[in-house]
């Protein structure tokens, strides 16, 4: 809780002094290339060892603000203001635990600017993280897009063959949907006369206000989500970019879609949140069935993976928007169960790719025959993606379909068709690739996975299966915090209401 | 009393020191060069490049505490003193990234730094213009030297295409602006901006000043080539010499943005609806214009033409605000807009291959292997003159639109973003030509003077986010002193 030293910020900006190094290496030779890659590594070890301090350190009895830090920069009231409270600190940490993850599994399928491409990452990982550690909104814009510039360059150049299509989509349908949230932001700033989260949070925006600022973030959020019908970005991104790309994308970008409704659009804007929950409603259901059926059509891996995304992020936004307890714990845990579920069964893509270098579904077949192990880890994540009770993803479903239920029985309903349509698609996938007789002439010399992936995989079935097991130690940490914002959201409520109430009398 | 006459006239003109001496070192030099011949241009360049830093260090240090000069007609504010500051680096910048290309272009004339001088001269006399008659000479005594140095390749046709398109329009806008100041100066009885503003009140606004705002505000756009008057910028910009269109493209685009503002606050302030709409329609038009336009170039000098009239429309709508928010913003994006247009063009000056200059964009391909720093930089100064966070270009963009909003411009601010969107395009398209295609042929190795140029803009793009403080807090004490 009390720690001496600015901790956040030496997560934030510890890979960037990582690329430095990294920048500094002279030369191309394979000794150059391996010192990159061995700095990677160590740099994203290091920075995720400290911010399980954070975790270790933390203060889950409380929803203020921790380890805070403020100094001043552009003058006038837009500080570089950092903290986290039980809701951010959770994706801080599923960031910088998948980092060194997405550096080995880069290692041998990334050959060419290996330098660059760590670079990149590294960039990327400091953009993220202060995403969720941002407590200024100006900072967390900043953090926001800057991810675009990296994440373009990672596509674009070690992408697959549609990769100049992938990226230029993925750039500007973003940044689209962020520059309407900026304008947003800047009606904030005059009308409260600060940028500061966690004055904004107990600022009480005018009514029609509201609502314009709430559309102006969805657009945002909405498109990094990706919610149907703004989601055509993502199968071409999931599909065009290198693993490690993907493992990013899916796991840490799409979650600040979901951080940011839950940081900004519900408890700053809570009477626009509460005339709009149904239009969210609507889009989830739709997402959920709609992607879920787009999926079962897939003939490419990683589309089929990509599609079922946006389904999972369905129940995601639907859940946050029940605010009631189990929704909103069930939303956040969702997130971060699909961090981790979706970055496996990327990788699990990954190890196949690099194999045999194709994503076609067909391509595969009685893998199981050579690869027992992999087929093991693959069925793990398939599980836990079609969401069976005893895996990290149950957890996260059932809650926002409890929460949802609460709210709306037939969102409840209609939802709940999107489990089975998961279970439909996914299991397919998996009696493709995996079962049956292994007949494809390529598919003879296949192996199994080696040292590095198996070191790779464990973490995350073992994180998997856990958390599926015994949720506390996620739930325990957000509660607070979840609370806090229920209560703000109800008391913010009933406040319009007696206003309206006065009004009428 | 006879002894403590010159003492008195001396102290009366300080504050125009920094003219005063650019004029005199100009004719110095211009005898130096007309007696010593062809031989005396690298020294002429020098001593230019010296002249101009020693004016920027002398309006740095002069006090500018808005001291008036000749009746008024002349003032020196924290706002002059700003611009002035910045459009003397600018001009100094473009002679010292002329060099190279010169001695290769075998055009190495010592008239050239010399007319960047004079040029320069007019642009600070646009900068403290306080009266349509100073405005209008200072505006002149920049014009003509851009004509010239425009023309300035004398065995290129379209070089001296360029200078001819930009004499005839720029005389055509000349005539529209000074119609305009004899419009305004007959309903008002007055060419000094403090008595214009006086008569020109809300309650008693009549038609006649009106038409007289509008001919004054389309030459003032002419000059900062705003749509619908921006049709010579990209003739002149690819025609003309590329270190030409360097400097066309950083300070006389600067001074006359600052001419622009000074104008309209300090003379129109109290018709500010009436001038605010025009603002508007020009800027929306120049934004959009620039983001779509540029899309079909080829030629990357055409491109950065079209680059500018967009980023001229940004800087537009800070001043479309009207207020001292939105003239700080204006400041912050001219200073960035200059260092960032500096970087670019120090690459697009090293383009060149055994066989000369290239200038198709198709050209940088595969540069990220070729020249892996200058592929990085020119790839950040792109993303920033796109306006993605956190580079420099961002906060430019940043500054404006919260004046915007700050005085209720909603459409403009929503036309504003979704145009850098449209704009964000064409910056990638070069990204994704210098990273992610197969490299052509290597270019020439990058001079020296131009690797500095572009390594000091690149370093200031990508780290002002650090500590942008400082320059906030100068353009806000420059912008004050508009009020």
């Amino acid at each position: 809780m009390t720690i001496g030293w600015p901790i956040l910020s030496a997560i934030i900006f510890l890979p960037v002094l990582g690329a430095l190094f990294i920048l500094a290496i002279r030369g191309d030779d394979e000794i150059a290339v391996r010192n990159a890659r061995y700095v990677a590594l160590w740099t994203t070890l290091i920075t995720f060892l400290l911010s399980l301090v954070i975790w270790i350190e933390f203060d889950p009895t409380t929803h203020v603000f921790q380890f805070q830090e403020e100094y001043g920069w552009l003058g006038g009231s837009i500080n570089y203001r950092v903290g986290v409270d039980g809701i951010s600190m959770l994706f801080v940490i599923l960031t910088t635990f998948l980092m060194p993850l997405c550096v080995l599994a880069s290692w041998k399928a990334v050959q060419s600017r290996v330098k660059e491409y760590m670079v990149a990452f590294l960039i990327l990982e400091t953009l993220m993280v202060g995403v969720f550690c941002a407590l200024d909104l100006v900072v967390f814009y900043l953090f926001f897009e800057g991810g675009l510039i990296p994440m373009f360059l990672i596509i674009g150049v070690w992408g697959g063959q549609r990769r100049v299509y992938a990226s230029f989509k993925f750039f500007l349908y973003t940044l689209l949907g962020s520059v309407l949230m900026l304008l947003a932001i800047m009606a904030m700033y005059w009308e409260a006369g600060t940028t500061d989260i966690p004055a904004l949070l107990v600022y009480k925006f005018p009514v029609e206000m509201q609502a314009w600022l709430w559309f102006a973030f969805l657009a945002s959020f909405a498109v990094k989500m990706p919610m149907w019908p703004v989601h055509t970005w993502l199968p071409d991104a999931h599909v065009e970019a290198p693993t490690a790309g993907s493992v990013v994308l899916a796991a840490v970008l799409l979650k600040m879609g979901g951080y940011g409704f839950l940081r900004f659009s519900i408890p700053m804007f809570p009477l626009a949140t509460e005339q709009f929950a149904p239009l969210i409603f609507l889009l989830s259901v739709i997402a959920i069935i709609y992607t879920s059926l787009v999926a079962l059509a897939q003939e490419d891996v990683k589309k089929l993976i990509a599609y079922s995304s946006v389904a999972h992020m369905g129940f995601v936004t639907m859940g946050l928007f029940t605010l009631t307890t189990q929704g909103l714990e069930g939303g956040i845990f969702q997130m971060l169960s699909h961090g981790i579920v979706s970055a496996a069964l990327f990788l699990c893509v990954g190890v196949i790719y690099d194999r045999m270098h194709t994503r076609q579904i067909d391509a595969y077949g009685g893998l199981v025959n050579r690869m027992p192990l992999y087929a093991f880890c693959f069925m793990v994540f398939t599980m836990a993606n079609v969401g069976l009770p005893g895996t990290s993803g149950f957890v996260g479903e059932f809650l926002t379909l409890v929460g949802a239920f609460r709210v709306n029985t037939w969102v409840a309903f209609f939802a709940t068709t999107g489990v089975i349509l998961s279970a439909a698609y996914a299991l397919w996938l998996y009696r493709r690739i995996i079962f049956g007789p292994l007949e494809k002439p390529e598919l003879k010399g296949i192996t199994d996975l080696e040292t590095r992936e198996v070191v790779v995989m464990a973490p995350l079935v073992v994180l998997t299966i856990l958390f599926g097991f015994y949720p506390a130690p996620l739930l325990d940490v957000m509660a607070v915090s979840v609370q806090n914002l229920i209560k703000n959201y109800e008391s913010a409520l009933a406040a319009a209401q007696q206003a309206a109430l006065a009004m009428a009398r | 009393m006879n002894e403590t006459a010159p003492v008195s006239v001396f102290v009366t003109y300080l504050p125009a020191l920094p003219e005063i001496l650019l004029l005199v070192g100009a004719m110095a030099l211009l005898m130096v060069g007309a007696f010593r011949g062809e031989r005396s241009a690298e020294v002429v360049n020098w001593a230019s490049i010296a002249l101009l830093l020693l004016a920027a260090v002398l309006v740095a240090i002069m006090p500018a505490t808005g001291k008036v000069l000749f009746d008024g007609a002349f003032i020196v504010d924290s706002f002059a003193r700003f611009m002035k500051i910045l459009t003397l680096i600018g001009s100094a910048a473009a002679i010292f990234m002329s060099f190279d290309y010169m001695r290769r272009a075998r055009l190495e004339k010592f008239e050239y730094p010399i007319l960047i001088v004079l040029a320069t001269l007019g642009m600070m006399m646009m900068i403290s213009a306080n009266d349509l008659i100073a405005l209008y000479l200072g505006l002149e005594v920049q014009s003509l030297a851009l004509y010239v140095i425009a023309a300035f390749r004398t065995d290129s046709v379209r070089s001296s295409e360029a200078g001819l398109k930009y004499f005839v329009l720029g005389a055509l806008s000349s005539g529209m602006l000074l119609y305009g100041c004899s419009l305004i100066y007959g309903f008002t009885g007055t060419t000094g901006f403090s008595g214009i503003a006086a008569a020109a009140t809300l309650g008693q606004t009549n038609l006649g000043l009106i038409f007289g705002l509008v001919f004054f505000l389309a030459g003032l756009a002419f000059k900062v080539s705003a749509v619908p008057f921006h049709m010579w910028t990209p003739d002149v910009y690819e025609g003309a010499p590329t270190p030409v269109t360097a400097f066309f493209a950083a300070a006389p685009k600067v001074a006359a943005m600052a001419m622009f503002l000074r104008a309209v606050l300090a003379a129109f302030p109290e018709i500010t609806p009436q001038w605010q709409q025009i603002v508007v329609f020009i800027s929306i038009a120049s934004m959009i214009l620039g983001a779509f336009a540029a899309i079909g170039q080829t030629d990357i000098k055409r491109l950065m033409a079209y680059s500018s009239i967009g980023h001229m429309g940004y800087a537009l709508v800070g001043l479309a605000a009207g207020n001292a928010a939105g003239a700080q913003a204006v400041i912050v994006y001219l200073t960035i807009y200059l260092v960032m247009n500096l970087g670019v063009f120090a690459c697009i000056l090293s383009m060149r291959r055994s066989d000369g200059m290239v200038e198709d964009i198709d050209e940088l391909a595969g540069l990220s292997r070729n020249n892996p720093p200058m592929a990085f930089l020119l790839a950040m100064l792109l993303f920033s003159l796109a306006g993605i966070p956190p580079l420099a270009g961002f906060f430019a963009k940043f500054y404006v639109f919260l004046a915007a909003i700050n005085a209720g411009l909603y459409t403009l601010a929503v036309i504003g973003v979704l145009s850098s969107v449209v704009g964000a395009y064409y910056y990638l398209r070069i990204v994704k030509i210098i990273y992610f295609d197969e490299p052509a042929e290597k270019f020439e190795p990058m001079p020296e003077g131009l690797k500095a140029v572009l390594g000091v803009s690149g370093l200031l793009v990508i780290l002002f986010f650090a500590y942008p403080a400082p320059l906030v807090a100068a353009a806000s004490v420059a912008a004050k002193s508009l009020f």
